[in-house]
C-alpha cells in the first residue's frame, strides 16, 4: 500500500472509499492502519469503552470480499466506524456508560447498527459517553474520562464525548452519537469535527437505550459534510419498531450538496448570542457570518424570545422522560444487579443505589418530583405547553428564513473539573443547542473557526425534515473555508 | 451537596412561570404520533437464551427474582 498508517487514518470515509474502489488499499489494511491508531492514542484520549478487534478484522475481511465480487453495499463499506455505547449491539457489551449495566450483553442490534452492518461498515468498537448520555463534558461516565485531542487537559464535550473525540483523533472515520440537547453537535464544535441531528423521526431509535425519548435523536459525526451525508442516507429511513419513525420517501442528502446557497435567506437569531459568550467564539461567529454573505445568502437578525425559556422546558422533560426510562433497571432481567438481599426490593434499592451515578440520580429526583402529583401542573405540563409555543415561534420564523445559523457552544473545550460541582453552569453549555431537540428540528455543527487554539464551532437549524437544506448550506460554508482541514496534533 | 444542587436547578424552572401559557396545547411529541397497527401475523421475536443470559436469576425458561413478599 502507497500510504502511511497515520495518513491513511486522517482521511475522510470518502476519500478513503476512492481507495478502496480503486484497488489501493483494501479494508483489513485500513482496519488494522486505525487498529493501530486506537493503540497510539488510547492511552491519552480515551474514547473507546470497548475494542472489538476480532469482529473488526473479520467485518473487514467480510467487506473486502464482497468488493471482489462486485458487490459493494455502499458509501460505508469497508469503512471503520465507531459507535456510541448506548446503541445495542449484539453479542457485544452495551453499557450506556453506566455501572447498572456492566456485564449486559444485548441480544439484538440497534436498527441503527443492523444498517450500518448491512451496508459493509467495519464497527471497530464502542464509544464513551456520560452515563445514560446525561452530561455536556463525558466526565460523568462510569468507565473514565475521554479527553479533547486538541488538549487533553479539556473535555472533549458531551455526551458523545467518545465517538467525537475519537473521529478529532483519527481512530475511526465516522461515529454514530445520539442527541438530546446538543450531545451530538457540541462535542462535535468542541472537537473541532462535524456533528448532525438530524429531524426527530428521521432516524429509528429502536436499540438506543433511552434517555428523554420525545427528544433523543441518533446522528453522525465525521471529518466532513460529504460524510455525514452519506452516512445519513445509510441510518435513516422508516422502521416499525420505532413508532415515532416517519413514514416518508428518503430523502437524496448527497444530492442536498450543490455547493450553491445564493438567495438563502439566514436567520441570526439575535438571543443565541449569549452574554456568557467567549469573546474569540464571537469573533470566529462574526467572520461565519461575513463568509455566509460572501457566499451570496442574505443575513438577517431575528429574535426568538423563548430561547431563555428553552432550558428551563428541557430540564424538566429531559428529567422527566429519564425518570420513566430508567426505572426498567430493576437488577431483575439485566446488568449488575445486587441480588444477595431478602427480598426483591432490596435488589431494587441496592442495584440502583450502587448503579446510577450522581448526575444520573440527580435527574430521576428532578423528573419524579416535576411528575409528581403536587407539581405536574407547575412543572410538567407547563413545559409542554411552553414547548408548543417554542414549536409555534419556530415555525414562524421558518416561514421568513431557510435556515438559521448561530454558534453551536458559547465556549469553546473547557477544563476537565471545572464544571463538575455547578449542574447549572454544565447545563448552560447546551444554551444553543437545547431549543432543536424541543422542536424536533434537523441541525448541523460544522468547523467555524479557531479561538484560543481550540476549535469553534458554527450551527445550522432547518425547519422540521428541512435536513437536506442544513446540510447544503453547511458544505457550502465548509467547502468556502478550510477549518475542517484543521488537525489536533495529538 | 445534592440538596443545594437540586434548589438550584428548581430555580432555573421559575423563568416558566413568566410565559402565559392559557389555553395552550402541552405538546408531548413533535412528530404527529398515532397508534401505529400492524398485522397480527407470527413472525421471529428474540432468541429466549439470548435474553435470560442476561438475568442474574432464571428458571424453566422465566427470569426469577427474590421473594416480593418478605
Amino acid at each position: 500500500m502507497g500510504n502511511n498508517g497515520s495518513e491513511l487514518t486522517g482521511l475522510t470515509a470518502h476519500e478513503a472509499q476512492e481507495l478502496l474502489t480503486s484497488g489501493k488499499v483494501s479494508s483489513v489494511e485500513l482496519t488494522e492502519a486505525v487498529l493501530a491508531r486506537v493503540d497510539e492514542v488510547e492511552p491519552r484520549i480515551h474514547s473507546y469503552i470497548t475494542v472489538t478487534r476480532e469482529n473488526a478484522l473479520a467485518a473487514a475481511t467480510s467487506a473486502d470480499e464482497a468488493r471482489s465480487t462486485g458487490n459493494v453495499e455502499g458509501p460505508l463499506s469497508g469503512i471503520p466506524v465507531m459507535v456510541k455505547d448506548n446503541l445495542s449491539t449484539e453479542g457485544v457489551p452495551t453499557t450506556a456508560g453506566s455501572k447498572i449495566l456492566l456485564g449486559y450483553t444485548p441480544p439484538y442490534d440497534a436498527h441503527v447498527v443492523s444498517q450500518l452492518r448491512s451496508g459493509g461498515a467495519v464497527i471497530i468498537g464502542k464509544g464513551n459517553l456520560d452515563e445514560f448520555a446525561m452530561g455536556s463534558s463525558t466526565e460523568h461516565s462510569a468507565f473514565g474520562e475521554t479527553h479533547n485531542p486538541w488538549d487533553t487537559d479539556r473535555v472533549p464535550g458531551g455526551s458523545s464525548g467518545g465517538p467525537a473525540a475519537g473521529v478529532a483523533a483519527s481512530e475511526c472515520f465516522i461515529s454514530l452519537g445520539s442527541d438530546t440537547g446538543g450531545s451530538i453537535r457540541q462535542p462535535a464544535a468542541l472537537c473541532g469535527i462535524v456533528g448532525m441531528k438530524p429531524t426527530y423521526g428521521l432516524v429509528s431509535r429502536y436499540g438506543l437505550i433511552a434517555f428523554g425519548s420525545s427528544l433523543d435523536q441518533i446522528g453522525p459525526f465525521s471529518r466532513d459534510v460529504r460524510d455525514t451525508a452519506d452516512t445519513l442516507s445509510v441510518i435513516s429511513g422508516h422502521d416499525r419498531r420505532d413508532s415515532t419513525s416517519i413514514n416518508s420517501p428518503g430523502q437524496d442528502f448527497s444530492g442536498a450538496l450543490t455547493g450553491d446557497i445564493s438567495g438563502m435567506r439566514l436567520g441570526v437569531p439575535r438571543e443565541y448570542l449569549v452574554d456568557g459568550m467567549e469573546p474569540g467564539v464571537k469573533a470566529a461567529f462574526e467572520k461565519s457570518l461575513e463568509t455566509l454573505e460572501g457566499l451570496g445568502a442574505t443575513l438577517e437578525e431575528v429574535s426568538l424570545p423563548l430561547t431563555d425559556q428553552a432550558l428551563a422546558v428541557y430540564y424538566i422533560i429531559a428529567p422527566s422522560e429519564a425518570s420513566a426510562n430508567l426505572a426498567r433497571f430493576d437488577g431483575f432481567k439485566y446488568g449488575n444487579a445486587v441480588n444477595d438481599v431478602p427480598t426483591a426490593w432490596d435488589v431494587m434499592d441496592q442495584t440502583r443505589e450502587q448503579g446510577f451515578g450522581p448526575e444520573v440520580k440527580r435527574r430521576i429526583l428532578i423528573g419524579a418530583y416535576a411528575l409528581s402529583a403536587g407539581y405536574y401542573d407547575a412543572y410538567y405540563k407547563k413545559a409542554q405547553q411552553v414547548r408548543t409555543l417554542i414549536i409555534r415561534e419556530f415555525a414562524e420564523t421558518f416561514e421568513k428564513f431557510d435556515a438559521l445559523v448561530t454558534p453551536t457552544s458559547p465556549t469553546v473545550a473547557f477544563k476537565a473539573g471545572d464544571r463538575m460541582d455547578d449542574p447549572v453552569s454544565m447545563y448552560q453549555s447546551d444554551v444553543c443547542t437545547i431549543p432543536v431537540n424541543i422542536a424536533g428540528l434537523p441541525a448541523i455543527s460544522v468547523p467555524g473557526g479557531m479561538s484560543e487554539d481550540l476549535p469553534v464551532g458554527l450551527q445550522f437549524i432547518g425547519p422540521q425534515l428541512g435536513d437536506g437544506t442544513v446540510l447544503r448550506v453547511a458544505h457550502a460554508y465548509e467547502q468556502a473555508t478550510e477549518w475542517h482541514r484543521l488537525k489536533p496534533g495529538i | 451537596m445534592m440538596r443545594g444542587q437540586l434548589s438550584s436547578i428548581l430555580k432555573v424552572f421559575e423563568s416558566l412561570q413568566q410565559v402565559d401559557t392559557e389555553g395552550v396545547e402541552p405538546t408531548g411529541h413533535t412528530t404527529e404520533v398515532r397508534t401505529v397497527l400492524r398485522e397480527d401475523v407470527a413472525a421471529e421475536s428474540l432468541q429466549r437464551d439470548g435474553i435470560l443470559k442476561n438475568a442474574p436469576e432464571s428458571e424453566a425458561g422465566y427470569v426469577k427474582v427474590r421473594p416480593i413478599l418478605g
